[in-house]
């Protein structure tokens, strides 16, 4: 039916593109079950033992045997509390930004208002400007302002105010809100207004008309927008490197803080553990937009 | 008061909007604001910053440096403009190689049969998601002296009996492309898919019944067609791979300087935020004329909102 889909050079380009896509990932995750604690070539998997031995550099039995890397990755403290951390912050800011964003994407597709142009705009200045640029925005803000009420109040110690995981969840916020709004504006774009004006008719007043019939009908773009939210708020590195601060570390800033210094297999443990959490992930929005037709 | 709400629909949609605007404001225009103000400051001696009016921070990015090592009041040191013109071109390098990997797996996946499609483009979001820094991390793992890519080069030649010493790979200009490629691979992937998938399939039936050969109805059917998608594309690619610094910090070491690692050192190195700021500014503005022109010129599609 059309030209080039036996062609021979797309077939190749394909595979080798999807093989430079998914090499680094499959050598990333095979050392994560690396017998040599230096990682630096793989020297085997790590048998099952009652208790850890070490040769050397080698691991040579582990009670978590091949899986001894994820192991050692449970008793890390710091990572653990980065985890914690990135999940609060994520949780959090996906709730706040896909209420917040829904509100926006009703008001921007059912209602006429002032500065409504205006508030288009800025929604999309986030998506056509380097992350970097909101970034060092938000830092400049938040240490002129906290240095500004920390001088103001008299506070010292402990109770100056300082980055950290509120200055954190609220920038993840703000860079969700217009991808959470687009999402359900785009679902709202498609369905017609006319069951929200028979509701009406029939007697329904707004609150009832929205929690009946418009919320039940934006459901599946708001659940799709909370999870772009949730993972762009997981994913996020350069404006948390930027607006974070001590105890507030998360996953992506302790990994980047890591490998600057030392190579480890944890890291691969790490690594593993994110691949296979972002193919549920994945799985679970095409599973849903597959629903939404 | 109630009822006068009820009755409001310019208040009512006021209402909905305001969250929205508190943050909007509150966590990009003001800082931005902010950013320009502080751009025409100077630093203080404790890394602060001392609000005046003065151009000085753009016209170092331009070159003109005061306290020079020579003594005189003022000299000229490029070091600022090759960051940036560095940064342009690598860029437009990346955006360039990104389009011809991406294109001919785009137009595989459009047209593969639709139950193979999801598992595609499966396929494409999972890389796209997994994390930057572990994307990058991967690289370093292959690029290294003792890495995978030495270990099969050595492997080879050793099966061929050539001498072999192993590659310098990390920490190179080519490792910074080569990082940047791959993590923005699947941004230009999504949206030339998305437009290929679009175009009427009857028309490659009216280009062959009118005598087009496969390269010619490429030429002047999918091609053309195809464009909103790689202007899209382009965008995703092109502003970010500006303003990133993670790729050329661990892929290019103290090598490679971008304007991304400009702005990053001023701010926690150097604690010079008004010349950070100002470099800052420089790349909104770069990446906003870049996208403005390119936009105006190839036209927009709705592509870039779904990808």
């Amino acid at each position: 039916m059309n030209p080039h889909q036996r062609s021979w050079f797309v077939r190749l380009a394909t595979i080798l593109v999807y093989f430079f896509l998914y090499a680094p990932i499959v050598i990333l995750i095979l050392f994560a079950f690396n017998a040599s604690r230096t990682n630096i070539t793989f020297q085997g998997f790590i048998p099952y033992g009652e208790r850890v031995v070490m040769e050397g550099s080698l691991v040579r039995a582990s009670p978590c045997g091949p899986f001894h890397w994820f192991c050692e990755l449970a008793k890390n403290r710091e990572v653990m509390h980065a985890a914690r951390n990135t999940l609060t912050i994520a949780f959090t800011s996906t709730l706040i930004s896909t209420i917040i964003g829904t509100m926006a994407a009703l008001a921007l597709q059912r209602y006429e208002f002032r500065l409504k142009t205006f508030s288009q705009i800025s929604l999309y200045i986030p998506i056509v400007i380097p992350e970097i640029v909101m970034g060092i925005g938000i830092l400049v803000l938040f240490t002129q302002l906290f240095s500004l009420l920390n001088s103001l109040l008299g506070l010292s110690g402990d109770a100056r105010l300082s980055l950290g995981l509120g200055t954190v969840t609220a920038s993840h916020i703000a860079f969700s809100i217009p991808f959470v709004t687009l999402v359900v504006q785009a679902r709202l774009h498609g369905f017609d207004k006319s069951y929200e004006e028979a509701a009406m008719d029939l007697g329904a007043n707004e609150w009832v008309t929205f929690w009946r019939v418009t919320f039940p009908m934006i459901l599946p773009g708001v659940l799709s927008g909370a999870l772009l939210a949730f993972t762009l708020s997981l994913d996020d590195f350069v404006i948390t490197f930027f607006t974070t601060g001590p105890g507030a570390t998360t996953l992506p800033i302790y990994v980047y803080g890591l490998l600057r210094r030392i190579i480890t297999p944890q890291v691969n443990a790490l690594s593993a553990l994110w691949v296979s959490v972002v193919f549920l992930a994945v799985l679970a929005i095409q599973r849903l937009e597959n629903r939404q037709g | 008061m109630l009822r006068a709400l009820r009755e409001n629909r310019p208040l009512q949609g006021f209402l909905l909007i305001l969250p929205t605007l508190v943050f909007m404001v509150g966590l990009l225009i003001v800082p931005l604001t902010l950013t320009l103000v502080v751009s025409f400051g100077r630093r203080s001696p404790d890394g602060g910053v001392i609000f005046t009016f003065s151009l000085d921070n753009y016209l170092r990015l331009l070159g003109y440096e005061r306290n020079c090592p020579s003594g005189e009041a003022v000299c000229f040191n490029p070091l600022y403009l090759q960051i940036l013109w560095r940064s342009i071109t690598l860029a437009f390098n990346t955006t360039v190689l990104v389009i011809v990997l991406a294109y001919p797996l785009a137009y595989y996946i459009a047209r593969a049969p639709a139950r193979w499609r999801t598992a595609l483009l499966f396929m494409v979001l999972v890389p796209m998601w997994t994390n930057f820094v572990i994307r990058v991390y991967a690289w370093m793992m292959l690029l290294r002296k003792e890495g995978i890519i030495n270990l099969a080069l050595g492997w080879m030649a050793r099966q061929l009996g050539i001498p072999f010493q192993p590659l310098e790979m990390l920490y190179t200009p080519g490792a910074v492309l080569v990082g940047m490629v791959y993590e923005f691979l699947p941004f230009m992937i999504l949206p030339i898919y998305t437009s290929l998938e679009k175009i009427d399939l009857s028309l490659y039936e009216a280009a062959a019944d009118l005598g087009a050969n496969p390269w010619r109805t490429f030429l002047r059917v999918t091609l053309p067609l195809s464009m909103p998608g790689v202007v899209a594309g382009t965008i995703l690619v092109f502003v970010p791979v500006m303003g990133t610094f993670v790729v050329s910090d661990l892929l290019g070491g103290r090598q490679v300087v971008l304007v991304g690692n400009l702005i990053q050192r001023q701010f926690l190195d150097a604690r010079d935020a008004p010349f950070g700021s100002a470099a800052s500014l420089v790349l909104m503005v770069m990446t906003l004329v870049v996208t403005y022109f390119y936009t105006r010129k190839f036209g927009f599609g709705e592509e870039i909102v779904k990808a």
